[in-house]
């Protein structure tokens, strides 16, 4: 039987009908066509489908949409605002952090989540720190070098990081992207 | 996945009483889901019925009571532990264990009771065989591939514990508070955590209607310190292929007052070494004395066709964890 669920989801609630069975990832996907965050191997090892969960990045087909009940969740959508990319966004393009693409959703939220509580992480502490996270391209030295980048831009701008971990940071972003597309370019 | 009914609740009671109802046995509880998703998407369970207990908010957390015993509510999760500063001034070892247990992002969702009550990693028992634990007539791993099976012969099964936090909980002798239909009690967590029998093919004796609450650490001596050092396929993300748990206090700087030491990896449960305790228990710990305890450590070991390699990995990290955690060169 369906259960009713409110979840804001990148500062947007929604007040939706789930089968309890339905996963975040599927739920967000599927139910609100926010198909940035991927499927990857639906069993809590590659991290594509990470999200930020209360602030915290998780693994979303590890958890119950009716689990994230009542929660507030970031999915890349909701890196971007203002029309601005995030510091991450730009960094990840910059540094060429990706060939396929299909890990960087997730590989993003991660980094973010680093962050938030690590505004100046060493190369280990970031490896480290995005060791949930698989990619099969790029060998992860363009990754490291672009989440140490979106580190130095995001200091630099002095701004609120990111909008992920709750609707009061949407405005935040779209100032730090600006200045990250200057610092990377001086 | 089964179709299942899903319920929150906010308190263990309340968990408890809906096990009970249950005469049919299809409730699983569930807390950060990680190990209990693993389990129903792989079909190892259908529960028709989940309960929810993540709501509970009151047993989140870490409190340190007046006696200066440390309880840790059963849906702290690890990173929670890993960022905890009583922890980390109390009890260095318990951060230091979850430190490489999973990934960020389960660290976040993991929690403490569903670590301890995770199911074994084996791929015979994860995978679609009839194997002995899952009611099956024998153990494949043990004429098969046990490259991570146990090296002490104490189950038909040989698959191995895969916590990290339970060697830690083990050599600081936690117990686990639970509460069932008859109220609540504390189980010492070498006695939660047991090899599977013919009578128990699990590797817990929780009852079915029990769920649990909290960990209880008591308070530790003056100057204990303890260290979890854990040896992987990989340098990121890999369960242990042998962990060793240390907690030691010395008196003078060598005399070896109280030790407490731990195994993960080698046996069904947690595996504490009160033999090579008390060998150093009252010695002066030097280089020599702990490789001659970490001999001990290993003795009676009975490795299979692979993994004889566990056998020097945990005698070794025996031999590291004690000197380590005495604060000595190793």
């Amino acid at each position: 039987m369906k259960q009713s669920i409110r979840v804001t989801v990148n500062g947007e609630e929604h007040t939706s009908e789930v089968e309890p069975r339905t996963l975040l990832v599927t739920y967000l996907r599927e139910q609100l066509d926010l198909t940035g965050t991927h499927i990857g191997c639906d069993t809590g090892q590659c991290g594509a489908c990470t999200v930020m969960l209360d602030g915290q990045p998780v693994k979303s087909c590890m958890v119950l949409a009716v689990q994230a009940d009542g929660a507030q969740v970031g999915t890349v959508e909701g890196l971007a605002a203002n029309g601005k990319y995030h510091p991450i966004q730009d960094a990840f393009w910059e540094k060429h952090g990706l060939q396929c693409g299909f890990c960087t959703p997730g590989m993003m939220i991660a980094a973010v989540g680093l962050l938030e509580r690590n505004p100046d992480p060493s190369d280990a502490e970031i490896r480290e720190q995005l060791e949930g996270n698989l990619c099969r391209c790029t060998g992860y030295q363009n990754i490291v070098a672009a989440v140490r980048s979106a580190a130095e831009a995001m200091r630099a701008g002095n701004a609120q990081p990111v909008a992920t971990s709750g609707a009061s940071g949407a405005g935040a972003a779209g100032g730090v992207a600006g200045g990250v597309a200057g610092g990377e370019e001086a | 996945m089964r179709a299942f009914e899903h319920r929150a609740v906010r308190s263990a009671e309340e968990a408890v009483a809906a096990l009970q109802a249950d005469t049919a046995g299809e409730t699983s509880v569930i807390a950060g889901g990680a190990e209990l998703l693993s389990l129903m998407k792989a079909n190892l369970i259908a529960p028709a019925h989940i309960i929810d207990l993540k709501p509970a908010r009151e047993l989140r957390g870490v409190s340190v009571a007046p006696d200066g015993s440390v309880r840790i509510g059963a849906l702290t999760t690890l990173a929670d532990i890993e960022r905890d500063a009583t922890l980390a001034a109390r009890l260095p070892i318990l951060p230091a264990a979850v430190r490489d247990a999973a990934t960020p992002q389960l660290r976040n969702m993991a929690t403490v009771g569903g670590n301890l009550m995770q199911r074994n990693r084996c791929w015979y028992f994860r995978g679609p065989y009839d194997c002995w634990l899952k009611g099956g007539d024998q153990c494949f791993a043990r004429d098969g591939e046990n490259k991570y099976s146990a090296i002490f012969d104490e189950s038909p099964c040989v698959a191995v514990h895969p916590s990290d936090l339970a060697p830690a909980l083990l050599a600081l002798e936690a117990s686990v508070l639970v509460v069932g239909p008859q109220g609540e009690r504390a189980v010492a967590l070498g006695d939660l955590l047991r090899p599977p029998t013919a009578e128990r093919r699990r590797e817990t004796t929780l009852g079915g209607a029990e769920v649990i609450v909290a960990v209880s650490i008591p308070a530790q001596p003056a100057g204990a310190h303890g260290v979890y050092l854990k040896l992987m396929d990989r340098q990121a993300w890999a369960y242990a292929l042998v962990s060793a748990a240390a907690q030691m206090t010395l008196r003078d700087g060598q005399l070896v007052e109280r030790a407490r030491l731990a195994l993960g990896g080698v046996a069904n449960a947690p595996r504490r070494l009160p033999a090579v305790e008390a060998a150093l228990e009252g010695q002066t710990l030097t280089p020599a004395l702990a490789a001659q305890a970490a001999e001990q450590a290993v003795a009676g070991a009975t490795p299979l066709a692979h993994n004889g390699y566990k056998v020097q990995l945990a005698r070794e990290l025996t031999r590291r964890a004690i000197l380590q955690a005495a604060g000595m060169e190793w």
